[in-house]
C-alpha cells in the first residue's frame, strides 16, 4: 500500500510514453519530473557530505559519501561485491519461486473454499505475525547451516504473505462478475479459469510484490547470522566485524539498489499485466 | 398442479404456486403468473417487496423453496436467457476490452470467430455507437459501459432477457438515451424481456404490460396493459393516455404499500 505513490508515478509515465500527454509538454514534463525526482536523494548526498567535511559525527563513523561510492566501485571490480550482489538475489528469487509454486495454487483452492479459509486463517495470520527471524535457530537444526536453510526459511516467510493475499483475492471476487459469467452459461471450470483467475490477479500481484520484498529482507538477514560465505549481508557483517566504514556503507545502499530494483521489476509487471487494477 | 408443459398460446413463461422465503420471512407464498411472449414486462412495486427475488428466481440465479416456473414448457436450463445487472461496473469484465466481453458468452456457446463476428457486426448495427469497442470497460462511461453489457446479453440472442434496474446508477440524461436505445433494439428483435424498475414512468414507458408488486409477501395488487402504440417517445410521457395509466398505477402501489 505504501508503494501507491509508486505505482501512480509508473502510470504516469506510462501515460508520458504514449504520448497521451502531447509532445511538447511530454519531454518538458518527463524532465521536471526527474528534476524532482532527484533533488531528494541529493540533497541528502549533500547533507551526508557537509556532515562529514564538519566533522557533526565522527568522521570514523561516517565516511564521506565520495569514499563510500569509491568503495562500491572498488569492490564491485575486484572485491567480489558483484558476485555476493548475485548470490543475494539468486537465493532471493529461488525463495520467492518457491513460495509463488506453492503459494498461488493454495491461496486460489483456500480462499475458493471458506470452510478451508476459515479453519486456517488464525494459523496463517499467527504466523505472518511470527517474525521470521525468531524462526532462525529451528531453520538451523532443521536443515543445517548450508543454502538450503536461507531459503526454506525466507521462503517459508514468503509463501504466508502470497498464500494470504491470493486467497483473499479469490474471497473478495465480484459476486456479479461470477453470477453474470454464470447466467451466461459458464460451467464451474470456466468460472474458475475466465472470472476468478483474473479476478484475484490484482491481490496477487500485491502478495508477490510483498512476497519478494520480504524474502530479500529474510535472505540478508539469514546471510549474516547463518554460517555462509557469500551474500551481501556476510559482506555487511565483514564490514561491521572489520571496522570497514566505507564498505559498510557501501554494501547497505547496494542492498537498496537490490530490493528498489525487485519493486520497480514488479510494479512494472504489475501496471502492464493487471492494468484494470483499482480502476474497475 | 396443473400440467405446465401445456400453455397458453402466446404465454412465454408461467410462474405456478412459487414459494420463497429467506430465514423464515416469506417473500413469495403461492404466486402465480404468466408472461407474455415477445412483449416487455415491468415489475413495479415497494422497495425490498421481493422484485429482485422474482427476477433472480426466474432467471435461474436463485433457488426457490417451492413451485414451478417454466418457458414455453421448458425449464430454465433449455432456455437461452440474457440478464443485464444494475450495476455494470461490476458485471463486465475489466481485464478484456468491451468487444471481448461481447464475444464472451458466443465463446462459451461454441460459436466459431467468424460467425461470432458477423452476429456482432449485426448487433452493433442495430446500436447507434458513438464509442469504440476496442476500449477497456473502465475506459468508458457509465452508459457506454451499460451499453456494452445489454450488447453482450443480447449477442446470444436470447429468449428471455432480464434486467434488474439496468438504468438507476445513470443519470437522467443517459437514462432517457438508454431507455429509447433498449426499445427500440428489443421491438425489433421481438425479445420477451422483464424489466425491474424503480422509475414508475420508466416502467410504463417501457412496457406492454406493467406487474404492480404488493409488499412481501408479495402478490399481484395489478397486471395491467399498457396499450400505447409504438415506438414511444419522450412525447409519449405527456400524452393523456400515458398520464391516465401513471396516475391509475401510483394509485394502487399507494394501495399496496398502506397494506392489504
Ligand atoms: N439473500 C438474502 N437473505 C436474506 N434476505 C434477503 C436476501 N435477499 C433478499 N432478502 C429480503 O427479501 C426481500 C426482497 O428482496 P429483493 O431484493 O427482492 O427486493 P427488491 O424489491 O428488489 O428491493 P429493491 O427495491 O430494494 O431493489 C427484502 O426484504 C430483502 O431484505
Ligand atoms: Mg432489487
Amino acid at each position: 500500500m505504501e508503494l501507491r505513490p509508486a505505482k501512480a508515478r509508473l502510470a504516469q509515465g506510462h501515460a508520458e510514453r504514449l504520448g497521451i500527454l502531447g509532445t511538447g509538454l511530454h519531454v518538458d514534463a518527463a524532465w521536471r519530473r526527474w528534476m524532482l525526482m532527484s533533488v531528494g536523494p541529493l540533497a541528502l548526498f549533500a547533507i551526508w557530505y557537509v556532515a562529514h567535511e564538519q566533522a557533526w559525527v565522527t568522521q570514523r563513523l561516517l565516511p564521506s559519501p565520495v569514499r563510500t561510492l569509491q568503495s562500491i566501485w572498488t569492490n564491485m571490480t575486484q572485491g567480489g561485491m558483484g558476485e555476493d550482489f548475485l548470490r543475494t538475489l539468486w537465493r532471493t528469487l529461488q525463495s520467492f519461486g518457491i513460495a509463488a509454486v506453492f503459494g498461488v495454487p493454495l491461496g486460489i483452492v483456500v480462499g475458493a473454499n471458506a470452510k478451508i479459509y476459515r479453519s486456517i486463517e488464525f494459523l496463517v495470520d499467527f504466523f505472518r505475525s511470527t517474525p521470521a527471524t525468531a524462526m532462525f535457530p529451528l531453520f538451523m537444526i532443521l536443515f543445517g547451516l548450508g543454502d538450503f536453510a536461507k531459503i526454506a526459511i525466507a521462503a517459508f516467510a514468503a509463501w504466508l504473505v502470497i498464500l494470504f493475499n491470493v486467497a483473499y483475492g479469490v474471497m473478495n471476487a465480484r459476486q456479479t462478475r461470477i453470477l453474470a459469467a454464470r447466467v451466461m452459461g459458464a460451467s464451474r471450470l470456466r468460472i474458475f479459469r475466465d472470472v476468478l483467475f483474473y479476478e484475484c490477479l490484482p491481490q496477487t500481484f500485491v502478495g508477490l510484490r510483498t512476497a519478494v520484498s520480504l524474502a530479500l529482507v529474510v535472505i540478508v538477514v539469514a546471510e549474516m547470522f547463518i554460517g555462509g560465505d557469500d551474500g551481501l549481508g556476510k559482506r555487511i557483517i565483514d564490514s561491521q566485524i572489520t571496522f570497514d566504514m566505507p564498505q559498510l556503507y557501501g554494501t547497505i545502499l547496494v542492498s537498496g539498489v537490490l530490493g528498489y530494483g525487485l519493486n520497480l521489476v514488479f510494479l512494472t509487471l504489475e501496471t502492464r499485466l493487471v492494468h484494470w487494477a483499482g480502476r474497475s | 398442479m396443473a400440467d405446465l408443459t401445456w400453455f397458453t398460446p402466446g404465454t412465454h413463461i408461467t410462474v405456478r404456486g412459487l414459494r420463497k422465503s429467506f430465514g423464515g420471512n416469506p417473500v413469495y407464498v403461492g404466486f402465480d403468473i404468466d408472461l407474455p411472449k415477445g412483449r416487455i414486462v415491468s415489475v413495479f412495486g415497494p422497495n425490498g417487496c421481493g422484485k429482485s427475488t422474482f427476477i433472480n428466481m426466474v432467471a435461474g440465479l436463485l433457488p426457490f423453496d417451492g413451485g414451478e416456473i417454466l418457458f414455453e414448457g421448458k425449464t430454465i436450463r433449455e432456455t437461452r436467457i440474457g440478464y443485464v445487472f444494475q450495476n455494470y461496473r461490476e458485471a463486465l469484465f475489466p481485464w478484456q476490452r468491451a468487444l471481448d466481453n461481447i464475444h464472451y458468452p458466443l465463446k462459451l456457446m461454441g460459436v466459431p470467430r467468424a460467425e461470432r463476428n458477423r452476429r456482432i457486426e449485426e448487433l452493433v448495427a442495430g446500436f447507434d455507437l458513438k464509442f469504440d469497442l476496442h476500449r477497456y470497460p473502465y475506459e468508458l462511461s457509465g452508459g457506454q459501459q451499460q451499453t456494452v453489457s445489454i450488447m453482450r446479453s443480447l449477442v446470444i440472442e436470447p429468449e428471455v432477457l432480464f434486467l434488474d434496474e439496468p438504468f438507476s446508477a445513470l443519470d437522467y440524461e443517459m437514462t432517457l438515451i438508454m431507455r429509447d436505445q433498449l426499445q427500440k433494439v428489443l421491438i425489433a428483435r421481438g425479445t420477451t424481456a422483464v424489466l425491474v424498475s424503480h422509475d414508475l414512468e420508466e416502467a410504463i414507458y417501457l412496457a406492454d404490460k406493467l406487474l404492480l408488486l404488493t409488499r412481501r409477501p408479495s402478490r399481484i395488487a395489478e397486471f395491467l396493459d399498457i396499450p400505447l402504440p409504438r415506438p414511444r417517445s419522450p412525447a409519449t410521457l405527456t400524452d393523456t393516455e400515458f398520464v391516465r395509466i401513471k396516475a391509475h398505477a401510483l394509485e394502487v402501489f399507494q394501495t399496496a404499500v398502506r397494506g392489504s
